[in-house]
């Protein structure tokens, strides 16, 4: 086992930013009601003389125009579920350690992914990529890789013995152990972790009670310790709300891109594919505007979630301008990906009907594509319908012709010779519709061959109604 | 020894970029055999070629332009290939196209303006996933034919498209040109362009009469 810990400073800062960037000298704000003390402060704020632990009066009279916010927990913890959901794409036990840490065996992804460095390559890359400042540490018992994640960025110590000795050197203050517990060791004369290990057991659970003895038996791994294992949640839900409103879909589009990478990253730990979601744009005065993106089979893939979502949006006339985005996706089926053969060569962009199928339905719309089918009617109009095709369920026995006016229309100027016919059709007195026709196969001047009735027992007033292409 | 087998004179021949003019050695194109037989004999490769656009300029509808194409599309449409139908003119009916052998489980029809229809031809030809796509485009430019001429060529799919006759005289990318005429009670059909065909010897093909 080889646990990796990964913690965010920052993150409660971030987090209680999130919504709208901070502009100019920042701090957040911890503490209970009473006694609320800065906990963080961003560098514009620094440079006023802004510190960590000040009152808020104090704060401001150093810096008059510092935008102070409270602390957001449940922020917090969406932000840390959300950087959890990344990580199950390198682990598969990957454990939340609130308020600022991850945690993940990766003992197990090792080889997969080529080795400690690699993997950590990986992790600290995508992390930046996403904005979030990390330490890391790893070792074989997941809280001792937690106090070295805090006091010795990207160290990794695979061997028991190795920890042991780095831990033996930790001063108290970075051990873990509470504040209190540390006060009153120090008052008795300990400075390192080692001065206490050396002590009788009996001894130390009487001076630091339970918990700390129990916290020092799992940093060493004496004890065994289970984490819960993070598990993806079945349905996806983010909004972005914007600082101003946005007019028209273009300066859309970088939020739009951001949440369905996340969509994407979900349904990657998920090893899973959406079929439908739901974009809702929120304006002024409560109004809403929804569109619905759906496929024809799930879809996973980032970039092809942004394209589908994208042309949907675009054909969107907006009826005013944005304040948020929401992405919301409740069904999320099992992703298969496409079966090929491997020996069938790959024509073109190798893409599968499916696919084609949605991106032409995103551009065109849905009733632009349609197939047809036969129906068993003798009515001309009624032998085909707009559907899925079934089985073939009977052939008309005479000839018809490939192209069918939509409605007859009046035939001029007169056929110059008949070719065929007459073949009566007479059907649908039942149904109102009721069709009493001579249909002919003609020939017209230009050489054209067209199927054209005449009402029963007339030679005049030819309709057209279909061509012999 | 030398590493590399020098080529025999043959192999140089054959080389795609080499032509030479011989009555017995037809270039090769792959081809769809158009299910008329006589048009085959004299098409090079024996039929629509593939992975290319084909052109047929008719002068009026009903002459018979479309039986020219269905033999080969209902032969795609049992092999399980689909076949797209852009912008049709009028509507494509079923029953006579389930007549003429077309399996309607792959045949798609897309109804679009003039230019989301060469849209959705290019789209169609390049996804490969299509073995024929055929369009009724009466307006389309010359840019336009190339980019289908390419995305047949890409996704190595049949393209197809009609276009009135008038437009016989104007200059086309397309592989293969058929022009669909009527005289004397009889449609013909000319060859009036082809790739890796020397002459033209009209009529090619007398049909209905």
């Amino acid at each position: 086992m080889l646990w990796a810990c990964l913690r965010f400073p920052g993150l409660a800062f971030s987090a209680a930013f999130a919504a709208t960037p901070e502009a100019g000298p920042s701090a957040l704000l911890d503490g209970h009601a009473r006694q609320r003390l800065i906990a963080a402060a961003n560098e514009e704020a620094a440079a006023f003389g802004v510190r960590r632990g000040q009152s808020v009066a104090a704060a401001r009279a150093l810096c008059p125009a510092l935008d102070v916010r409270p602390r957001d927990r449940d922020a917090e913890t969406r932000l840390l579920t959300g950087i959890a959901a990344w990580c199950y794409q390198f682990s598969g036990h990957v454990s939340l350690a609130p308020p600022q840490a991850i945690l993940m065996e990766v003992g197990a992804s090792l080889r997969l992914f080529d080795g400690w460095p690699v993997l950590a390559e990986r992790l600290r890359s995508g992390l930046l990529e996403q904005g979030h400042a990390h330490t890391m540490a790893a070792t074989p018992f997941a809280s001792a890789s937690w106090i070295f994640a805090a006091s010795a960025d990207g160290m990794v110590l695979p061997e028991r013995e190795g920890v042991l000795r780095m831990l033996a050197a930790l001063p108290l203050t970075q051990s873990g152990l509470s504040a209190s517990m540390v006060k009153s060791l120090q008052a008795m004369g300990f400075r390192r972790l080692e001065d206490i290990f050396r002590l009788p057991r009996p001894e130390l659970t009487r001076r630091i009670g339970r918990d700390g003895v129990a916290w020092l038996d799992r940093i060493r791994g004496q004890s065994a310790h289970a984490l819960p294992a993070w598990q993806p949640p079945a349905s996806f839900l983010q909004k972005i709300e914007f600082d101003s409103e946005l007019d028209g879909s273009q300066p859309l589009l970088f939020p739009l891109r951001r949440l369905t990478r996340e969509l994407a990253n979900l349904l990657a730990a998920r090893d899973g594919g959406v079929q439908r979601f739901t974009l809702t744009l929120e304006h002024a005065r409560g109004q809403s505007t929804r569109i619905v993106v759906a496929m024809a089979a799930p879809q996973r893939e980032a970039e092809r979630l942004f394209e589908l979502a994208r042309t949907r949006l675009e054909r969107t006339t907006l009826p005013a301008p944005a304040r948020a985005i929401e992405l919301i996706a409740e069904e999320l089926p099992v992703f298969r990906p496409p079966v090929r053969d491997l020996f069938e060569p790959v024509r073109g962009d190798g893409l599968d009907w499916p696919t084609l199928d949605e991106r032409l339905r995103a551009r065109l719309g849905d009733a632009a594509l349609r197939q047809i089918a036969l129906v068993a009617d003798h009515r001309p109009e009624r032998a085909m319908r707009y559907g899925t095709p079934g089985p073939v369920v009977s052939l008309p026995r005479r000839r018809r012709p490939l192209w069918l006016l939509p409605r007859p229309m009046p035939m001029r100027p007169d056929p110059v010779a008949v070719l065929a016919g007459p073949e009566r059709i007479e059907s649908g007195w039942w149904d109102g519709a009721d069709a009493r026709r001579d249909y002919y196969i003609v020939r017209t001047a230009e050489g054209q061959q067209a199927w054209a009735y005449l009402p029963p027992g007339t030679l005049d007033g030819w309709m057209l109604h279909g061509w012999f292409a | 020894m030398n590493a590399i087998a020098s080529p025999n004179l043959a192999q140089v021949l054959d080389h795609p970029g080499i032509w030479r003019r011989s009555a017995d050695r037809q270039p090769r194109v792959r081809a769809l055999s158009t299910g008329w037989t006589s048009l085959d004999a004299k098409l090079p490769g024996g039929g629509w070629p593939q992975g290319a656009l084909s052109e047929i300029l008719f002068e009026h509808d009903g002459l018979g332009e479309l039986d020219l194409v269905m033999p080969a599309l209902a032969a795609l449409t049992q092999e399980h290939r689909r076949v797209i139908f852009v912008a049709p003119p009028y509507l494509p009916y079923a029953p006579a196209l389930a007549a003429a052998g077309v399996d309607l489980r792959f045949l798609h029809e897309i109804h679009a303006g003039s230019t989301e229809a060469a849209w959705s031809m290019e789209q169609c030809l390049r996804s490969g996933c299509c073995g024929a796509v055929v369009g009724w485009l009466p307006d389309i430019d010359y840019r336009s034919l190339r980019r289908l001429q390419l995305a047949a060529e890409t996704g190595d799919a049949c393209a197809m498209i009609f276009r009135p006759a008038t437009h016989a005289a104007q200059n086309s990318p397309a592989a293969l040109r058929l022009k669909v005429s009527n005289s004397d009670e009889a449609t013909y059909v000319d060859v009036l362009k082809s790739r890796g065909l020397l002459t033209t010897t009209a009529p090619l093909l007398r049909m209905r009469a």
